[in-house]
């Protein structure tokens, strides 16, 4: 299959191995990868903040270059909302509606794609250690996956997987929400990672690297032991 | 101060007192435990919701005809309507009641209605002695503090504190023990019963075709309330409103599983009317104020108009980590947590109340508790976006606008992400200073370290050497 993928300015910025990950788990199943060298950023942080037309302007781009693909992955589920949900609030009653319609129908998050799209479990990837997986809100309440990503876990030779608890609620983020009320934000922050740290893994992983780095922020600074955050791709590339 | 200015500064105290935010956490955490074991005795949760949900609307979305029918039965058996527009026409016909009726003290069971509209201070400045029944409404009372939450009014109040306050306003001896502070409140309230000429309650739903109020409580007090004195006056938002009496056998057990975990609520009580002849209780007139005070202007929007719904189970309130951070208070209003924050800027104007609406990081967990499946975390989307479309913040337009010009330019985000990594280098020099432009991040939590090479290089090269 000619997959193209949707790498959010984030991560193609501060993440980029998340995405080389993609690449090649996805080229070692034996698809074709493809990445438009023309994308930016999906819109999300001003569709969050209420600047619709600002949004709307940015992510008409961003569609116009994802029209030619026959399936998308995002490696976001928070960015990957935006073009299966939020893309078809944003577009109601706008000429580009069918349009958005079409790209939030072949786009996918990277592990549900993996689990429901490609069928496939096991990835062939081999990690030793023991790890938590955290769900990033919008991939867990507006895509609804769940399960996808534990199930492609569970098939890693060498991991264990600890639930911790409360694994679905926020850690914080929240996009520009982190810097309007960070009093808020730390406090969310702070009780995750406390429930990451009382399982006693060695690593923390989600399939969102905006929520990552909220953890890993607060993590590093707060934390009496050292706790790794790494995307879901990032653990099933190694081998 | 504004309100936004004012909530920053409440959610800074609160969230520093991690001792409180612990103890509320440990208590939803035991309702999340309860609620989770009566959620799976319904044979489908989720249909069930679907179910309330389909009442609701159907009550809500004809409001007219419902609430004239239930007008119509209700006056029938000799009771008395009043449509009040506005808080200021609630308040007005409740003065003048207890006024023409000679009462001097009221008592009332937990009503939020009542809150909203400030009716006891209107009661008390004119004079009359007015009591909160419900333990947690009456400890609150006695602290001249709001409710911290719409269903548990005191549920951040330790033990100690309630016995210190019953010490100093009750003077009763000093005890950690619940039965003990609770006997200490029953005897307090039970002269008030008797004593009492008005009771005022609100009301869970409105039956439009039996022409009744029912009310869900947990202590019987509501029942003393509105047994006892010789007026009941009940105070009910017209939203309250269902249909048919069968919809309660749905709409009750989901408003108990979903408030508080119980199966059902211990006494749920349905008021017709005054007292008919023959009758060996009851009031012997019975008020019902139908209070509209903005509710109409939420129902004239179409996007929200299933704010309406709300059967103010609180369980938005009791899953939200914002809630659960900063408590109840911080929010400033009457109704807090999600659904607070929804319906606010509705009724008290979305300038002053826009800030609730960005104070959330849109997880969508108030979305998928709700039992009447109200689409509360997207609202709160859509409020951002209502404000804007008002009135646009200085900062916040440059922000967007340069945020526009950049994305929009495939080449220009490549040279910003390219010259991130030098950029870092003179963020390290001011981290920590007032000079730190993402200072609000880097004062808790660490920043993350721009990629030597971004990913789009890293493609671009490969492609290169492949071919």
């Amino acid at each position: 299959m000619r997959v193209t993928l949707f790498i959010p300015c984030f991560i193609d910025s501060f993440y980029p191995k998340v995405a080389r990950s993609i690449v090649q788990i996805l080229e070692r199943l034996g698809h074709e990868v493809d990445y438009p060298a023309g994308q930016t950023c999906c819109g999300q942080p001003p569709f969050n903040s209420g600047y619709w037309d600002e949004a709307r302007e940015v992510a008409v781009r961003q569609m116009a270059i994802f029209r030619d693909a026959e399936v998308v992955v995002s490696a976001s589920g928070s960015c990957g909302a935006m073009f299966k949900k939020f893309y078809l609030e944003l577009f109601h009653g706008h000429p580009q509606e069918a349009e958005a319609r079409a790209l939030a129908a072949k786009t996918s998050e990277f592990s549900e794609f993996l689990v429901e799209k490609l069928g496939v479990r096991d990835v062939g990837a081999r990690f030793e250690g023991k790890v938590t997986f955290h769900d990033g809100c919008h991939g867990l309440r507006e895509l609804g996956t769940r399960e996808a990503p534990r199930e492609l876990l569970r098939a890693v030779k060498g991991l264990e997987l600890v639930e911790m608890g409360e694994a679905e609620s926020c850690c914080g983020f929240g996009g520009m929400f982190a810097v309007k009320y960070p009093q808020i934000s730390t406090a969310m922050a702070e009780v995750k990672c406390n429930s990451i740290i009382e399982t006693g893994v060695e690593y923390v992983v989600s399939n969102d690297s905006s929520c990552l780095m909220q953890i890993q922020g607060y993590l590093s600074r707060h934390s009496p032991r050292v706790v790794k955050s790494l995307h879901l791709a990032e653990v099933l590339a190694a081998q | 101060m504004s309100t936004a200015a004012q909530f920053q500064i409440d959610a800074d105290r609160t969230t520093a007192d991690e001792p409180r935010r612990a103890a509320v956490r440990k208590a939803l955490g035991n309702y999340q435990i309860a609620r989770g074991r009566t959620e799976s005795a319904f044979a489908s949760w989720p249909h069930a919701r679907d179910a309330a949900a389909a009442i609701k609307y159907e009550g809500v979305n004809h409001l007219d005809r419902y609430l004239r029918e239930f007008e119509e039965k209700f006056t029938a058996r000799g009771g008395r309507v009043f449509w009040a527009s506005n808080g200021a026409q609630a308040r007005d016909y409740i003065l003048r009641l207890a006024r023409e009726r000679g009462v001097k003290s009221i008592v009332k069971s937990k009503a939020m209605t009542s809150e909203e509209i400030h009716l006891n201070d209107a009661l008390e400045k004119d004079g009359y002695q007015v009591v909160e029944s419900d333990l947690g409404e009456f400890i609150q009372q006695l602290k001249h503090e709001a409710p911290y939450h719409f269903v548990f009014p005191c549920m951040h109040l330790k033990r100690e504190e309630i016995s210190a306050l019953f010490q100093q306003e009750l003077g009763s001896a000093k005890t950690d023990s619940p039965e003990e502070l609770t006997m200490i409140a029953r005897r307090a309230l039970r002269r008030h019963y008797l004593d009492a000429g008005m009771g005022i309650t609100g009301g869970n739903f409105i039956v439009a075709e039996t022409g009744m109020i029912s009310i869900t409580e947990n202590e019987g007090n509501a029942r003393l309330a509105t047994a006892l004195p010789r007026i009941h006056v009940a105070l009910v938002g017209i939203e309250k409103i269902v249909p048919r009496l069968a919809d309660l056998a749905l709409l009750l057990p989901m408003l108990a599983t979903a408030g508080t975990g119980q199966q059902l609520t211990c006494y749920n009580s349905m008021y017709g009317g005054p007292r008919q002849p023959g009758d060996i209780d009851g009031p012997e007139e019975f008020h019902v104020v139908l209070l509209d005070n903005h509710r109409t202007r939420l129902l004239a929007d179409a996007e929200q108009r299933d704010a309406l719904h709300c059967i103010r189970c609180g369980a938005c309130l009791n899953v939200c980590p914002i809630f659960k951070n900063i408590g109840g208070h911080a929010y400033g209003t009457t109704y807090q947590g999600p659904i607070g924050s929804v319906i606010t800027p509705h009724f008290r104007g979305l300038q002053d109340w826009k800030h609730l609406s960005g104070a959330s990081s849109l997880c969508g967990a108030c979305t998928e508790a709700c039992p009447v499946k109200i689409d509360i975390h997207h609202h709160l989307l859509q409020n951002r976006r209502n404000a804007v479309a008002e009135k646009k913040v200085w900062w916040e337009r440059w922000l967007w606008a340069g945020f526009r010009q950049l994305m929009k330019r495939p080449w220009a985000y490549q040279i910003a992400v390219r010259l991130a990594p030098i950029g870092q280098v003179f963020h390290h020099l001011v981290l920590g200073t007032s000079l730190d432009p993402v200072r609000p991040w880097t004062k808790t939590r660490d920043f993350p370290e721009a990629a030597p090479q971004s990913f789009h290089d890293w493609w671009r090269d490969r492609k290169v050497v492949r071919k």
